[in-house]
């Protein structure tokens, strides 16, 4: 089976690999450049498992083809912290004990950070509406909620 | 060295506060690796073929085709797997049969479900793999159906097994039946209870199946070497069990396969079992190549464990001044392709939260052409305690007692004979129940088509094998190698926290890691809310051990009598009227000279643990009922549960909030649809719509503390008794709410609505 060239940005890194064709994102970002953070909890776009920001827009990586990765800036969960310095996102979400598992961390730290680059003092029911793609089985979503606002106040200086 | 140890009251530094935990920053940055994150050199994927048919008969699989295919290097089908005998063996709180083991990974006579597998596949590339299924001739006759359990227990229904007769019927039938097992519990005399009673309350409810929903699905890496021996990388609750079967299978010694835990995403019961690991393997070995093996979320849904739907009826017999007189259940349990549902556990749970003389439970497994049902958090209990708390609140209110009240009159205490077995031990059932009553949330107002519903929920608690080695290094800091896998909840930290408070230094300190099949010795699942309990004591029986050795190994070096030193903060000390004065030494001090003194120093467990603590909770929850759409919209829910002892509250906490959670989504949403044709509709999240945080309101938690006497900190494990309640608390809120009893989960709108326009058209 022939194979299609990507060139592209993940992360702020150049990177180039092959794929089929029927190949999504997800798999490249796992399979191709071994960038196993982002997660499949269902290949179908329903648990957010799979979230990555493509040109700043939040994505599923399971809806879209690797090949219409070509050029783009695509943000993964490995890009999130500034080296050792994790992102206050981050760090919330281990004082908050929001994760058990850690399935749908990276996806939901990724969905958390879109919208607080859109709305930087979200209400508990923003939070809860925004997060509704994203899929988590642990936690009840108590502590989730928390740790967001609780960034989002840090973040905001207040 | 014993297996219990006694809880002793003490000062604590450590336990009881809220360190980081140790996975935490792995998990937020994408470094923890899970099943699907492993990778070997020149692996292979693995597929697996699914039957399309609810029921049939295998004439021939022709995989002639499929091995032709450029880049398929293995396929293997039922021939590649032997017979196994009847054996039984426990996997959680349920008992599995080998002769099904090896049918439900590789179907042999018939495909007894939707989803069953028939082959599997090893090829270089994923495309490749499923073009190759594409090429598999699987000749079928398509046998009649049957996916309903009181429809299953019919003379003259369609048979799963034709050799099975009910066990537990005396005579023993002459003719077989799905249903696999009839039991029964009981004490007193129900029918004398009953007749005793002045109110009489009895129902019939329904239940459908619904899944763990983990959110990561299975994943397994195999490597198979021409020298026998076999690696396994897998996303289990318990790699020393998914290593016993697999080398029952694949008629192995256990010695020669090696199980390496992953990072586990989400089990809740749904990973105490192995699907792909043994196929994985088998093809590794025929291919000679690592194999690596991940379901889809369609093959999780239509391949892997539900628990079961049920029916289930209720008679409970009172006295007007609310004492219960006699309780009885008959509960009707969907055991999927296989025997081996938790109608057991579920018999058990119906009514122990009371204390009561005449009690009868009876239960039937009973085999439906479904996949094979697996624990789901407090397997069963939920389903039985849907139908008895509900008709606890309709008998209080027929008596005109307040639904706590009620249940406080008739509450199970220390000293409360059970109808199972035992005389239960130390409880805090009492407690909760008089926690909700005080709680802010039992008064507060509520508004039209608003109601309040409370229900209750009891789980044994389990111990079991357990191992660990607590290995102080040359630094000072210490290695504690667990054997439990640490499925979500934070048991890695809270072993940490009890070590180092043994020990009296800083938890981090203290690294705590899950260690292969070849670390240690054997370690049952974890399951049954045990690993804090068993894996607890397990660790702190080693930092006992460890402490004995670094006090031996001081009194060595000041040449002291081994009485003379005292472990207190992390130093020895000269000890209070020992007689000896020396200079103190530090742990780090100690481990630094060990290799010179003595050698390493490290301490270990290898324990059955016993003694678990049973666990209770109490659940209030708000909702307001739409009865234009049959929307029931959660507004306030608070947990309260006995805990025994929370080691890191916030662990705790978020057991108790994401049990209730799927309680939540269970009594809601939560179904599979299955066509005439016996297939499942919805095997996917779309459709199969677990709970959103949109779909939540904040869970309060309140933490009762009455310890478990047999753990050294009063652990009783928390992990399942918060999924028990909230079906029955919902359907009693909204029969507050808008005077509707439901006995149907779940509550969707269109049921909901359905069941409003009934009630309308039945007053018409």
């Amino acid at each position: 089976m022939s194979r299609n060239h990507v060139s592209t940005t993940v992360n702020g890194d150049r990177v180039e690999f092959l794929c089929e064709t029927g190949q999504t994102l997800l798999e490249a970002l796992r399979d191709e450049l071994r960038l196993t953070g982002t997660k499949e909890g269902c290949g179908t776009g329903d648990c957010g498992a799979c979230s990555v920001t493509v040109d700043g827009r939040l994505v599923c990586a399971c809806l879209m083809l690797a090949v219409e990765a070509e050029d783009k800036a695509i943000q993964t969960i490995e890009g999130m912290a500034a080296g050792e310095a994790l992102h206050p996102l981050q760090k919330k979400f281990i004082e908050h004990a929001a994760l058990q598992c850690g399935i749908c961390t990276p996806g939901i730290l990724i969905a958390a950070r879109a919208l607080l680059e859109r709305n930087p003092d979200p209400s508990e029911s923003e939070v809860r509406y925004w997060l509704a793609g994203n899929l988590c089985r642990c936690t009840g979503y108590h502590k989730i909620v928390d740790a967001v606002l609780d960034a989002a106040r840090e973040m905001r200086g207040a | 060295m014993p297996t219990t140890l006694k809880y002793q009251e003490k000062d604590l530094k450590l336990v009881g506060t809220r360190p980081p935990r140790p996975d935490g920053v792995d998990k937020v940055t994408g470094r923890a690796r899970f099943g699907a994150d492993y990778n070997l050199p020149g692996q292979l994927i693995g597929k697996v073929l699914r039957s399309p048919h609810a029921h049939a008969r295998i004439k021939s699989i022709d995989t002639a085709a499929a091995l032709a295919l450029p880049g398929v290097k293995a396929v293997v089908t039922r021939d590649d797997f032997a017979e196994m005998p009847d054996e039984m063996a426990a996997v959680g709180e349920l008992m599995i049969n080998f002769r099904d083991v090896t049918r439900n990974m590789m179907a042999r006579e018939k495909a007894l479900y939707d989803g069953h597998p028939v082959a599997a596949v090893a090829a270089v590339s994923e495309s490749v793999a499923r073009a190759a299924l594409a090429l598999i001739r699987v000749e079928y006759e398509v046998l009649p159906h049957v996916i309903d359990v009181v429809e299953a227990m019919q003379p003259g229904a369609p048979l799963l097994h034709e050799d099975q007769f009910t066990v537990g019927v005396k005579p023993k039938p002459e003719r077989p039946s799905n249903i696999a097992k009839r039991l029964e519990f009981g004490r007193g005399d129900v029918a004398a209870g009953f007749a005793q009673a002045e109110v009489i309350v009895e129902r019939e409810f329904n239940t459908k199946p619904v899944h763990q929903g983990y959110i990561e699905p299975q994943a397994c890496l195999a490597s198979y070497s021409a020298d026998g021996q076999a690696e396994l990388w897998t996303s289990t609750q318990g790699h020393f069990v998914f290593r016993a079967q697999c080398a029952k299978v694949l008629q192995m010694e256990v010695s020669k396969i090696r199980v390496t835990p992953t990072e586990i995403g989400g089990g809740f019961g749904g990973k105490n079992n192995i699907y792909n690991e043994a196929l994985a393997i088998a093809l590794s070995r025929k291919s000679n190549r690592p194999v690596k093996m991940v379901m889809t979320r369609e093959e999780v849904f239509r391949g892997t464990g539900p628990t079961p739907g049920a029916n289930v009826k209720v008679k409970l017999g009172c006295t007007r001044d609310g004492r219960i007189t006699a309780a009885q259940a008959e509960l009707n349990f969907q055991a999927g392709a296989f025997p081996g549902s938790p109608v057991n556990q579920a018999s058990m749970c119906a009514f122990t939260r009371y204390d009561l003389a005449n009690v009868q439970v009876v239960g039937n497994d009973v085999t439906v052409n479904r996949p094979k049902v697996a624990a789901y958090r407090a397997p069963g209990a939920p389903i039985a305690v849907f139908g008895v708390e509900s008709v606890v609140d309709e008998m209080a209110k027929k008596l005109g007692i307040d639904p706590i009240e009620f249940r406080l009159k008739n509450a199970a205490k220390e000293g409360t004979q059970t109808y199972y077995g035992p005389r239960l031990g130390p409880i805090g059932y009492i407690q909760t129940l008089e926690a909700a009553r005080a709680h802010a949330h039992y008064r507060a107002p509520l508004g039209p088509n608003q109601g309040r519903g409370v229900a209750t929920g009891f789980w044994f608690n389990i111990g079991n094998e357990t191992t660990c080695a607590l290995n102080l290094q040359e630094d000072g800091t210490l290695t504690l190698m667990l054997g439990t896998i640490d499925v979500a909840g934070g048991s890695r930290a809270a072993m940490a926290m009890m070590v180092a408070e043994e020990l009296g230094i800083e938890f981090e300190r203290v690294r705590p890691v899950v260690g292969d099949t070849a670390a240690l010795g054997f370690n049952f699942l974890t399951a049954g809310s045990r690993s804090t309990f068993a894996s607890g004591m397990a660790s702190v029986i080693a930092a006992r051990q460890v402490i004995e050795k670094l006090r031996a190994r001081v009194a060595k070096i000041r040449e002291v009598p081994l009485e003379a030193v005292a472990w207190k903060d992390g130093q020895a000390r000269p000890a209070e009227g020992g007689g000896a004065q020396f200079a103190p030494m530090t742990l780090a001090e100690i481990a630094k000279m060990a290799g010179k003194t003595g050698g390493t120093i490290a301490g270990h467990a290898e324990i059955n643990a016993q003694g678990a603590g049973p666990g209770f909770g109490t659940h209030i929850v708000d909702v307001e009922v739409d009865r234009e759409t049959g929307w029931i919209r959660i507004l306030r829910y608070t947990v309260v549960q006995d805990v025994g002892k929370a080691i890191h509250p916030a662990y705790v906490e978020g057991q108790l909030q994401g049990g209730a959670a799927q309680g939540i989504g269970w009594a809601l949403n939560e179904e599979y649809f299955y066509g005439d044709d016996g297939v499942l509709q919805n095997p996917g999240f779309l459709d199969y719509r677990m709970p959103v945080a949109s779909d939540l309101p904040y869970i309060d938690t309140v933490i009762v503390e009455v310890p478990n006497p047999n753990h050294p900190y009063g652990v009783r494990g928390c992990g399942e008794v918060p999924i028990i309640a909230p079906m029955a608390a919902i359907a009693n809120a909204v029969e507050n709410a808008i005077g509707l009893r439901l006995f149907a989960q779940p509550f969707s709108p269109p049921r909901v609505l359905k069941a409003i326009e009934d009630a309308a058209a039945a007053r018409d």
